[in-house]
């Protein structure tokens, strides 16, 4: 695989399976190398580099972590895992993704729990603790601002926001209730779209309802 | 002391059933659990562990184990970790199998379409809670500000943003 000619890495179909042991180092590596962001290099990894998927593979998985709840990432190794070795592969890819994160993030809080008395370490620390909200506040943004010209969708978030942040109301009776909401409104307002896709003249009416809708 | 790890037990759980739309979606329940309802931390010690975490590499939440491992030591470590990644992963490992059966249905799409708001106000409400727990004094809300910038307008790889956070955090400027 090392001294492959250029012309056969043109061949995408080529695929290599992983063995139980690769899926965790190859995890293992991409949990080491990601920071605040480890998806476009697990695509590099598992699509191009050990090419384990195809591209249209990876996406279609992605769509399915995507759909899921818990992190993107953290399901992709599971669903590649379970791909080629079933629950061991799972597990392995799952084990190999968060252990050295998990290592180091437990080195650092020994860090801290030690200094955090020391007024410059803590000075240190509190200025670290403002730019992580600062990535916070522009991964909001980054996620806030495709939706602005989607008024329904903006009030949804808005509504959700202000249960959550100012409401302190918990988590799971606001995702029951405004996200089975938000997934009704979104279902209707799809309803009206293809309804007046089939229909010229409702074409025209549904057009002028979005119109006074954005 | 088991008290806790069942706490532990319970809270992450329903945090992992939870998280559509990735970590940082769960972040204000998570607050609000250790912070409000349990009394585990102080809001300030919530966003530094976040921040330490931030300032790891890995998947997005590696706050959970740390969190976990604050409260309760190993065995905190140990119930959060598997609270949090257990259920989802293994929601994600018998679905996988059932994927092509529903991928191309209509319903697929519109409840992946109807979270997306959902998401989009957790996202804002985690980035308006941290910041209010972490940012005192002009210099601090500086600090956030222009990260916030830079991290928006720029393609800058975060760590650099971090690292200067903590060096303007360590000259003591503006600090008590």
């Amino acid at each position: 695989m090392n001294a492959m000619p250029p012309i056969s890495t043109a061949a995408m179909s080529e695929r290599e399976s992983p063995t139980v042991a690769a899926l965790f180092t190859g995890f293992f590596k991409l949990g080491l190398m990601g920071f605040g962001g480890v998806l476009p290099l697990a695509r590099r990894m598992v699509v191009e580099d050990r090419r384990w998927l195809s591209g249209e593979e990876f996406t279609e998985l992605l769509g399915l972590c995507q759909f899921l709840p818990g992190g993107n990432i953290i399901n992709m190794s599971v669903a590649i895992g379970s791909k080629f070795h079933g629950a061991l592969g799972a597990l392995s890819a799952l084990l190999g993704l968060i252990v050295a994160p998990t290592a180091i993030v437990i080195g650092l809080g020994v860090v801290y729990d030690r200094f955090s008395s020391d007024p410059r370490i803590e000075h240190m620390f509190a200025g670290l603790a403002a730019a992580a909200a600062g990535l916070l506040l522009s991964m909001a943004i980054k996620i806030v601002w495709p939706l602005r010209k989607r008024p329904v969708a903006i009030a949804i978030a808005a509504i959700c926001f202000v249960a959550i942040a100012i409401f302190s109301l918990p988590l799971v009776t606001t995702m029951l209730v405004l996200g089975a909401f938000s997934i009704l409104v979104t279902w209707l307002i799809e309803a009206r779209k293809n309804g007046s896709r089939r229909n010229a003249d409702l074409n025209a009416a549904a057009g002028k309802a979005e119109s006074r809708e954005g | 002391m088991t008290a806790t790890l069942i706490a532990l037990a319970v809270i992450f759980t329903q945090l992992s059933l939870v998280a559509f739309g990735g970590g940082n979606s769960i972040l204000p329940e998570m607050h609000r659990q250790i912070v409000d309802v349990h009394h585990w931390m102080t809001a300030q010690e919530f966003s530094a562990l976040f921040a330490l975490a931030q300032a790891a590499p890995g998947p997005n939440l590696m706050v959970v184990p740390l969190v976990g491992w604050h409260i309760a030591g190993w065995g905190g470590l140990l119930v959060t970790s598997l609270a949090k990644f257990g259920p989802s992963s293994v929601i994600t490992y018998f679905v996988v199998s059932l994927w092509n059966r529903f991928k191309d249905k209509p319903w697929r799409r519109i409840v992946q379409a109807g979270l997306v708001p959902m998401t989009a106000g957790l996202v804002a409400a985690s980035a308006v809670i941290i910041t209010v727990a972490s940012v005192q004094g002009w210099v601090l809300g500086a600090i956030a500000a222009v990260s916030t910038v830079v991290l928006t307008r720029s393609r800058i790889h975060p760590l650099y943003v971090l690292g200067f956070g903590a060096l303007v955090g360590l000259s003591g400027f503006g600090q008590v």
